[in-house]
């Protein structure tokens, strides 16, 4: 499984006053099994791009290739591109509305027609895969949840229909330290069990460095950059214009480098940073 | 699809009907609206057909804009239509049937018809050309001659203000709901009846919940700036009529005349 997207443009509200040019000639492919981080600013257009993915939006121009098919043409089913293609959406947990946990994860299963035994297996492993405790939550009303498990029980609704693309936007907005460690774990999880392409939308840079495979910078509607994170936040001052930071680990030693240190300034994380700080002191 | 709505919706613009006192506009779209029950002959609706035409030519709105609006009451319309034309006994033109046209019929749907377009049309237009905010100030401002006799007119405004506020955020929560819904694979369009109405509790129920946050956190941020009702507030922008207001006025008046006159004399 591969995505690749051509072209594509989309215009809010054509033909009134306030129309706006929400993407424009956005270009850029993922193959299977990579995370790729999407950044930007603010209105750069990352929302809209990822509502395209799934076909809840249809662009004015441009094309979609999923595997080998063009979900963008007339005539596909909506319902085969939902099933492979998972959108989470931001702060998912207010789309949460059954009684209970179980059954709110299974609402994405059975709108796929599935078996109940299939359903409930998915339910489950769904569950577990997000961190939760199926016993102990199954029963209980995702209303009484705490903001961290509340979000992972959305995200259990998406995940239990098995995308072949997984679409995370902003999945750790409004989330405290630990929780937010809690969901960037789980996203690795879930990609290490899955084997599935995932985009993860964020404008954390620290998050974006330590886990994609591949980064997207959204700027204006179009596609900035796209390479690997070890290449695109080496391009600093671009970056800065565009209103957006290096990771915090990048930052020490890109200063330090300033300073006339002789570091490797490429370090992903803090500890990569820490163990190159460490080389050059040990020298 | 959700957005088409244009009831309640501002056309930005700069025209001089965008530009003219809420206070005027109200008043002069309230008259508009009893003139036309005032009206009861075709001629009469002609008259105030070319006024409503003149306005909506210098307020700029597009014709394709405000047309939108009669998009959701159009069944009511036909409606009204068929039951006119069917229901009222006179001079037989057609029959087909049990059914019958008759002259009278005829005459009095197209007469509704007609009433309930003009009447759309006039009142949408006050709120394509007026922000809901100035809107609300004039409604206020025009009630509170009756706080005299206990009316609430600055609570009225108030919660008239909060709720038009508050119809596009609403629209958005539904949309972005749906969206999501729709992204773990829910349907909306098809089946019968009852598997469509199934279909929007996953819609409605986080609907009233983040209704109730944003309710919340309202009155939450209301209260943290001391809001206390109607103790000696004073405006931002204070409503003032212009020499513009007057002349308007004056063309309105004569305007209303010449219907009541019509009616009289013809």
């Amino acid at each position: 499984m591969s995505i690749e997207v051509k072209g594509l443009t989309h215009i809010y509200s054509e033909g009134l006053p306030h129309e706006s040019v929400a993407l424009e000639d956005v270009n850029f492919k993922a193959e299977d099994g990579q995370l790729v981080g999407i950044i930007g600013h603010t209105g750069s257009g990352k929302s809209t791009l990822v509502q395209h993915l799934n076909g809840l939006l249809k662009p004015k121009t441009g094309s979609i290739i999923i595997g080998d098919t063009d979900i963008t043409a007339d005539g596909v089913i909506m319902r085969d591109i939902r099933r492979k293609i998972g959108l989470v959406f931001q702060y998912p947990e207010y789309q949460l509305f059954e009684e209970t946990v179980a059954k709110d994860v299974a609402f994405g299963p059975n709108n796929l027609g599935l078996s109940q035994e299939e359903t409930d297996e998915r339910v489950k492993e769904a569950i577990e895969l997000v961190g939760l405790d199926y016993d102990k939550v199954k029963n209980v009303s995702p209303f009484d949840l705490s903001g961290g498990q509340k979000r992972r029980v959305a995200i259990a609704g998406v995940i239990a229909m098995k995308p072949e693309i997984l679409i995370l936007d902003e999945p750790t907005a409004g989330l405290n330290p630990r929780a937010h460690a809690d969901i960037l774990n789980m996203v690795k999880n879930i990609h290490e069990t899955e084997r599935n392409i995932i985009f993860l939308v964020s404008h954390n840079m620290n998050d974006i460095a330590r886990m994609s495979d591949k980064v997207i910078v959204m700027d204006c509607g179009k596609v900035a950059m796209e390479g690997p994170p070890a290449e695109v936040f080496l391009r600093e001052n671009e970056l800065r214009n565009m209103g957006l930071a290096l990771p915090d680990s990048m930052e020490i030693t890109m200063r330090l480098k300033r300073a006339g240190m002789d570091i490797n300034s490429v370090c992903l994380t803090m500890d990569e940073a820490a163990d190159e700080i460490a080389k050059v002191l040990k020298k | 699809m959700i957005r088409d709505i244009t009831l309640g919706q501002y056309y930005p613009g700069n025209s001089y009907v965008h530009k003219l006192d809420p206070r005027v506009k109200i008043m002069a779209t309230l008259l508009y609206i009893v003139s036309l029950f005032v009206v009861d002959d075709f001629l009469g609706f002609a008259v105030a057909f070319v006024g409503l035409a003149v306005v909506i030519a210098v307020s700029k709105v597009p014709l394709k804009f405000i047309l939108r609006g009669l998009k959701p009451v159009f069944l009511i319309i036909s409606f009204t239509f068929i039951i006119n034309m069917f229901m009222i006994k006179g001079e037989v033109l057609v029959s087909l049937g049990f059914l019958t046209i008759t002259r009278e019929g005829l005459r009095t749907a197209v007469f509704m018809a007609v009433r309930l377009v003009l009447l759309i049309i006039g009142s949408s237009l006050l709120t394509l050309t007026t922000k809901p905010i100035s809107l609300t100030d004039g409604i206020e401002a025009l009630l509170s001659p009756f706080k005299k006799i206990g009316l609430p007119a600055h609570e009225l405004a108030m919660m008239m203000t909060i709720a038009l506020r508050f119809i596009p955020t609403l629209l958005e929560e539904t949309d972005k709901i749906m969206k999501a819904q729709q992204a773990r694979g829910a349907d909306f369009e098809s089946g019968n009846i009852i598997r469509r109405a199934k279909a929007l509790v996953p819609i409605l129920v986080p609907l009233f919940i983040s209704a109730f946050r944003i309710a919340q956190d309202l009155a939450m941020a209301m209260e943290a700036r001391c809001y206390g009702g109607d103790i000696k507030r004073t405006r931002m922008n204070g409503m003032k009529l212009r020499s513009g207001d007057f002349v308007a006025s004056a063309i309105f008046i004569v305007f209303i005349g010449l219907i009541i006159l019509e009616r009289i004399m013809l």
